[in-house]
Order: structure tokens, then sequence, then C-alpha cells
């Protein structure tokens, strides 16, 4: 359900941009998601599989994720590490004054689009 | 011809609803209204906490409610009914978490000229930390029969809140619920947030939390 609700909101953006650049469809849709933003990639894709069938633009678009790792800094020691191993506590030092670097994006990276001829003539003449 | 291009958006998908979010907060600002966003887990007492907290606030301060759900509206008939102030149902529609826009139109159907607004958001650890409503003050409210360690299990709605309420305190002497680690995992996370331990049932310490709530106002 909460992958549902995100999914929905990408599918929008996805759509008016879609609809403001002129696409006739968009094919791809590339995403960059965070290890530690709490969206769980499997229930994503199918969210997304489902709920593109009722947009305008996004009915054959596939999506793809890119998964970045989450990376915490340690403020005490100065050293960084794998968020999903050791969670806010440094491996290094044991210190709690920790913050994450990088792992809870969710982005919407770029999106590939078949765009057609802007001025098709009725007669057929396009090459 | 048809062509296959890349459109290259390179967008936060929270981008847009955290930039209504700021700009809610802002109105707000200007017509002196403190928005509180209370978030919580399905059944830590939010409705029964707000009721006690409100009658004890409703001398000073104009309050509204807007009680969020993905469906029915017994909260809000419950609400209007124990504190006499407005209320508000929100319905999400099936969705996990109330947004800023859908924040904005809960305002307006509540109508002009109050100075407080608590918002109940939808029972739920998770979504709701990840979608600005505009609220001045974010709180969130953990029940000694969920445990001390919710702290860990889900840091981002701690990590977002000003105060984290214990509310069912006159449980603790049945439940292994540590107050102390409680407030440390807190800490860790969120190294601002204030503690307040509760119970709407007994009234135990709710003074403290009213008096939080007198202090905030008088700052925002």
């Amino acid at each position: 359900m909460h992958e549902l609700g995100i999914v929905m909101n990408v599918l929008e953006q996805v759509d008016s941009v879609a609809a403001e650049n002129r696409a006739e469809k968009v094919l791809k849709v590339t995403m960059e998601v965070g290890e530690v933003s709490s969206i769980v990639p499997e229930l994503f894709i199918d969210a997304f599989n489902w709920a593109k069938k009722k947009t305008a633009f996004l009915q054959e678009a596939d999506l793809e994720m890119i998964i970045i790792e989450g990376r915490t800094y340690c403020q005490s020691c100065g050293e960084t590490y794998k968020t999903t191993d050791h969670g806010k506590q440094c491996p290094h030092c044991g210190s709690f004054e920790t913050y994450l670097l990088t792992g809870d994006q969710v982005v919407i990276k770029d999106i590939t689009a078949v765009f057609g001829e802007p001025e098709r003539s009725a007669s057929g003449t396009e090459t | 011809m048809q062509q296959v291009k890349t459109i290259l958006l390179s967008k936060s998908v929270f981008e847009d609803n955290d930039r209504a979010a700021d700009e809610l907060r802002a109105r707000l600002r200007e017509k002196g209204v403190c928005l509180v966003n209370v978030m919580s887990s399905p059944g830590s007492g939010k409705t029964t906490l707000l009721v006690a907290l409100i009658r004890r606030l409703a001398q000073k301060y104009r309050i509204g409610v807007m009680e969020a759900d993905i469906d029915s509206d017994v909260d809000a008939v419950t609400v209007a009914r124990e504190t006499g102030c407005r209320s508000v149902q929100l319905h999400t529609g099936g969705m996990c978490h109330l947004d800023a826009g859908m924040t904005e139109q809960g305002l307006r159907e509540l109508g002009d000229g109050l100075d407080l607004v608590f918002l109940e958001n939808v029972g739920n650890l998770v979504c709701p930390a990840e979608y600005d409503t505009g609220a001045t003050v974010n709180i969130v409210i953990l029940s000694v029969p969920e445990g001390d360690d919710k702290p860990l299990k889900y840091p981002l709605v701690f990590q977002n809140s000003d105060l984290v309420v214990v509310s069912k305190a006159d449980a603790l002497p049945y439940f292994d619920f540590d107050m102390e680690k409680c407030v440390k995992y807190v800490r860790s996370r969120n190294g601002a947030a204030a503690v307040i331990p509760v119970s709407a049932k007994t009234g135990e310490n709710m003074e403290a939390l009213e008096n939080w709530f007198i202090k905030k106002l008088s700052e925002v």
C-alpha cells in the first residue's frame, strides 16, 4: 500500500512530463531508489505494472530501478560505513553521532519515450 | 518518422509535495495558525489523547481537528462530540498517508478563525513520516504496549518529530517497557525531541503535555 501511493505519484509526474513534451508513449522510466528509503523494490514494480494501465502514456512502460547503497558517515571518527550492516551505530568507534550520506532517495532519473513527427501530412509523404 | 528520446528528470518523488508543504507552512504562519501533525501506529490512543488534551487547551485557544483515515468518520464524530470543537474527516481513499494538498483541502473545509489545528494522521509509522503535510509541529505518539524499541524500528518518524508522547503510561506496570531505554533510543535518532509519558485515562502528566503545547504555541 505504501509503495502504491508513491507509484501513483511517479506515474502522475511522468504522465504530465510526457504530455508537456508531446510524447506518443513512454517506453521506460528509470528510478534511483535508496536501500534505506523504505521502498520494497518487488512491491514497487508490481504496483507500477498494475497502476500504469490507468495512465495515458505509460501503458507499455517498463520500470528500471537502480538501487543506491546506504552509506552513513560518523562524525566522531570520520569514517563511513554500509548502513544496512550497522544501522545508526558506527562499527569503527561505536558512536551514535552519525548521519546518512546517501541511500534514502526516491528519484525519477529519466524517461525514455517515443516522439512522433510534429506535423505529419495527411497524404502520407513521410519517409 | 518516430524518434526515441530520453528526457533527463533527476527529480525527487517528494519534491512537489515538499514545496507545497513549505508554501502551506508559510501561509499558516501568516495567518497565525499552528498546525500539529499527530502520527502514531493504529491503536496507540491518538483520539483519546487528543480529546483529553483539547479539553485542557480549549479555554485558551480556538481549536479545530482533522481526522485522517482510509475510511469511516468515527474519529471525527468522537472528537466533535467529546470536545465540541470543529472537526472534519479526511478520507485518503486507500492511501496510507496524507500529503500537503490533502491537508490544505481539509483546512479549507475546517474554515478560518482558528489558532490551533490538530491533524490526526493515518495510523502508520512509515508513510506519514515521508510526506510533509505542511505542519508547524510534528509529534509522534508511542503507546506503552507497543514496546520501547519502536524508535529503533521506525527511525524516520521519530527523527522528524518535535515531541514524543508515550501514551498509556498507566499500563507501565504490566508491560516490559523500559522508559529509560525508550528515551535513549529516541535520543539516538533525534537529540532535540522532548519525551513526555502521559496517561489520558488517569490524567497522569497531562499537565506537562498541556504546558509543552502552551510554550510551543507562544514560540510559533
